[in-house]
């Protein structure tokens, strides 16, 4: 990290300075119609190689990065990238493909992605995959679309209703808003699980769908699936698997066996895919038989030893992106799951609930958990998943905020937990399975450490971050008031 | 390999410390009638050398464009890559970060975004673009479902010059809604303004046009955009990055929302994805776009600092009533964007595009002068020209392959009227010598130009 500030590119341009240069034309020129042309100056920058470098060195250090720090944030799985799968992704056999050259330039690919469509099958316990969607809204968005066209397809359009619990993720509602159903919100006992009376009570035939995230946004594997399942089937809708907490659950139970009927996997968060500062994502959907007419077109089938994109399918929902999915990051996903191989998945797992459990019976008696063991007993008496939720209220109790303690983590170089989600005032920590025994034990060596700083001085907590290229910033004068681009003569 | 550090012997002790005497101790949460009694079906994991064995001789069973000549488009282009973007893009510390919803540990992705959306307006000549989504076609869609929202009118009017997997995103997005979709067919290879206005309602929301169009014309943008304004519609123009070193931008042609894919900025060919989705529009519909926007502030020292802004227009704030259920955006390709754009300059930008067109041009005038011309010889073009065979437009690519050349896209396969053409795309990466080979694979001798070769 530098403190030092970074002007921006548009202050650092220099009339005439260029980064790279171009081949001289080896045809004549010719002028397109002036009208249809610009002749307006852009404003954009211009810069010289060494100083683009620098201004994009510069800004890399002003970063948090797994490659760089522990990011226990819960709900994103914030595991290791591994590099092989960055090399896997540049070879030119993929890198370099385009994506409307004939089938046979690009049996290679196309098995690599019927090959995933396999795997991502078998780890759900289900039918059918669809490598389409963009990312996990995206894979939301698209099995809500499934699901809908089968209920239209089945006579049965009045099913327009989504239940989804209190817990759920933002995209669950504003996905469902996106494909014209209504959602209904189920809420959660205080255990954290699923209330089951509410949701007998809210199903009815006008129901296409229950949105479930399991384990649940509290970090809660919620034992009564199979029940919740039998009530949703008995009513004649479908049961949505969120797939965000998959990390817990590979080669232990299948979504498919626990009555889940369509999910959406996010590659960035179960299959090590790099997050790339907010993107790109990818969000398979897999399906149950009775659902598999309906998914996005196309779909890579196998006929005999040859691989091919398959339009024909009368029923889907259509297309829902260009192309063929967010290939080079399915290529990660691929590379990761062969390097693993089902012992490795299960490994994963069993490890990612290991370290959850075992950071939190580190921290316990300090940071209070809403939804784990009673007071005194350990966490085997009633594990978490892979993540768990903790609401500090005796730090809380001092003065000092949840974001509060998540700007001093800053300081100490660690990425904050989830905050404020799923429920008010907590922390979520989801630690994975990737890091280290040490560096485990000095995160929770450090927030011992913060909470009883707390019951000292809770000075630093206010002033956090201080050691930052930035101190706390006013966000709400940026949204009051957006400055969205640079204008000229603004000031550094 | 699974990654996972930790030693048998420390699990061991870990199992112990939370009280545990295996792994089924934290394993019971799940009941043992949903457990998996087997192993996953799966192939063996493998070390690192022998997967790089296995993906290499995956992406060997490929031919790639960089193998063959490409002269392959349709909303995808084979592009000059500087050196620096794959450099500063692999850097583990945009590589590896998280969304930067905690700004003081983000400041690096959140200025490279506020450049990003800068020098989108910049090229765009828009006034606010977000920090990208995630392609070209849903970067479409939203811009639709956005003009619904804004104009609370339910018609969308889409001109068949539109990309064909655009238009079909697009009628996926409108289905389930209360919304219309109306495509209006092309006249001369560019939108028929007599149908245009005769199509118009009063419930018509948007009027979407993609300039340069799918078959490679540059659309009268601004005629079509009086059309929509006097009917009180918003203009919607999918645009080509790289065309705009050179042509008329969006912000001057009285558009309302502009968005692309930014594929041609420094982004891989990578078999359809992951690209970027470019959104600009005014500022009056700016609490109403759709995806991430990174705004200016200051700290609680008054320095300058970035965050993410206008966060109440989005899902995790809003939930069901957001502007889009968009969660990210596609930040490692926004910083490839951003890089290539800065790496190459307004005037590398405009020489580029300069290159693109005198080579097509040349392409153009080398083809005519051997009997084969452009399917509408009238129509202005950027880089990719719509030419008319002799031969079964398959045979011809079929034989094309053969000699290592990608010789265009069959554009019968979306408009069967024109399946005699093919669509080819040339970038500044391709030579006169690769033309001329072109040429003569298009024009193989002996072949006698048809006599109705010269028919607008």
């Amino acid at each position: 990290m530098t403190h030092k500030t970074e002007k921006l590119l548009f202050e650092l341009s220099t009339p005439g300075a260029r980064a790279i240069d171009l081949p001289a034309s080896d045809v004549p020129t010719t002028e397109l119609d002036p009208a249809l042309c610009t002749f307006t100056e852009t404003g954009l920058p211009e810069i010289g190689q060494l100083q683009l470098v620098r201004h994009y060195t510069h800004l890399s250090h002003r970063n948090f990065s797994v490659d760089d720090n522990f990011y226990p944030l819960g709900s994103c799985t914030m595991k290791y990238n591994p590099k092989v799968n960055e090399w896997a992704a540049s070879l030119d056999g993929f890198a370099n493909l385009h994506p409307m050259q004939p089938d046979a330039d690009t049996q290679g690919a196309l098995a690599l992605l019927y090959h995933l469509r396999v795997f991502l099958a078998e780890i759900a316990g289900l039918d059918e995959v669809s490598l389409q969607p963009c990312a996990g809204a995206h894979g939301e968005w698209t099995a809500l679309k499934v699901i809908r066209a089968y209920f239209h397809d089945h006579n049965q359009p009045k099913r327009k209703i989504v239940l989804a619990p209190d817990t759920a993720h933002g995209t669950n509602p504003a996905s469902c808003a996106m494909c014209g159903a209504n959602v209904v919100t189920i809420k959660s006992r205080p255990d954290g699980l699923t209330d089951l009376d509410d949701l007998r009570a809210h199903l009815s035939d006008e129901v296409a769908a229950v949105m479930v995230t399991n384990p649940n946004t509290v970090g809660k594997f919620d034992a009564h699936i199979a029940d919740m399942a039998d009530l949703i089937h008995d009513a004649g809708a479908f049961l949505y698997l969120d797939g965000a907490n998959m990390n817990a659950i590979l080669g232990i139970t299948r979504p498919g066996d626990f009555g889940a009927d369509i999910m959406h996997f996010n590659t960035h968060k179960t299959f090590s895919t790099p997050h790339g500062c907010g993107g790109p994502g990818a969000g398979p959907i897999a399906m149950r038989k009775q659902l598999a007419p309906y998914l996005p077109v196309p779909q890579v089938i196998k006929t005999g030893d040859s691989y091919s994109l398959d339009y024909n399918r009368p029923k889907s929902i259509g297309r829902v992106r260009s192309f063929h999915g967010q290939f080079n990051v399915l290529v990660r996903a691929y590379a990761y799951i062969a390097a693993c191989g089902a012992a490795g998945l299960r490994n994963v797992s069993e490890t990612a609930i290991l370290c959850a459990n075992y950071l939190a019976q580190r921290i316990k008696h300090a940071y209070a958990l809403p939804f784990g063991p009673p007071d005194g007993q350990p966490m085997a008496a009633a594990p978490c998943a892979h993540e768990f939720i903790t609401v500090p209220q005796t730090i809380l109790d001092r003065g000092v905020t949840i974001m509060d303690i998540a700007k001093t983590l800053i300081d100490r170089g660690y990425h904050p937990p989830t905050v404020h989600f799923p429920i008010h005032d907590c922390l979520m920590i989801e630690p994975t399975e990737t890091e280290s025994k040490a560096v485990l034990d000095d995160f929770a060596d450090t927030m011992l450490e913060l909470a009883e700083l707390s019951q000292r001085d809770t000075a630093p907590f206010k002033a956090a971050p201080v050691n930052q290229p930035v101190r706390r910033l006013d966000e709400v004068a940026a949204a009051r008031k957006p400055i969205l681009t640079w204008t000229p003569g603004d000031k550094t | 390999m699974d990654y996972v550090q930790i030693t048998p012997r420390q699990r061991d002790e870990m199992l112990k410390a939370v009280g545990a005497n295996s792994i089924d101790d934290l394993l019971k949460q799940v009941p043992d009638e949903l457990r998996l009694a087997r192993p996953l079906d799966l192939p063996a994991g493998m070390d690192e050398l022998s997967l790089r064995h296995h993906l290499s001789d995956l992406a060997g069973q490929n031919q790639s464009a960089s193998q063959k000549t490409c002269f392959l488009g349709a909303g995808v282009y084979d592009h000059f890559i500087p050196t620096v973007v794959d450099h500063l893009a692999m850097k583990g510390e945009f590589l590896t970060a998280y969304t930067p919803y905690q700004a003081e540990a983000s400041q690096g992705s959140l200025q490279a975004f506020f450049e990003f959306q800068t020098m989108v307006c910049q090229l765009t000549g828009m006034d606010v673009a977000n920090a990208s989504l995630y392609e070209g076609a849903t970067a479409l869609a939203e811009a639709a479902l956005m003009a619904l929202n804004v104009t609370g009118k339910r018609e969308i009017i889409v001109s068949q010059g539109v990309h064909p997997h655009y238009r079909q995103v697009l009628r996926t997005y409108l289905s389930d809604l209360p919304a219309i979709y109306t495509e209006i067919p092309l006249k001369n290879g560019v939108v028929d303004t007599q149908e245009l206005e005769s199509e118009l309602e009063t419930d018509t929301a948007a009027i979407i046009c993609q300039s340069p169009n799918f078959l490679g014309h540059i659309e009268r943008v601004p005629t079509i955009a009086k059309f929509a304004h006097a009917n009180e519609s918003l203009m919607i123009q999918c645009f080509n990055p790289i065309s705009l070193g050179l042509l008329k931008r969006p912000g001057e042609m009285d558009v309302d929302i502009a968005v692309a894919e930014g594929q041609p900025l420094g982004i891989p060919l990578q078999f359809g994805g992951p690209y970027l989705g470019l959104f600009a529009c005014r500022q009056q519909f700016v609490r109403k776009m759709p995806g991430r926007l990174v705004g200016q502030t200051i700290d609680a020292e008054g320095r300058r600092a970035f965050c993410l802004t206008l966060q109440t227009r989005e899902q995790h704030i809003r939930r069901e009533k957001a502007t889009s259920n968009v969660c990210t955006n596609q930040g490692l390709l926004a910083l490839r964007a951003g890089v290539y754009i800065a790496a190459m300059g307004p005037k590398g930008l405009h020489d580029v595009a300069q290159l693109c067109h005198n080579k097509a041009a040349y392409l153009a005038g080398r083809l005519a002068d051997a009997g084969l011309s452009l399917r509408y010889p009238n129509q202005p073009y950027f880089n990719e020209i719509l030419v008319q065979l002799r031969q079964p437009v398959d045979q011809v690519l079929a034989i094309a392959n053969q000699k290592g050349i990608i010789a265009g896209y069959p554009v019968g396969r979306d408009y069967p009227e024109l399946s005699d053409c093919l669509l080819i795309a040339v970038t500044e990466k391709r030579t006169k010598a690769e033309l001329d080979a072109l040429v003569d694979v298009l024009n193989p001798v002996g072949s006698a130009p048809r006599a109705d070769h010269a028919r607008q």
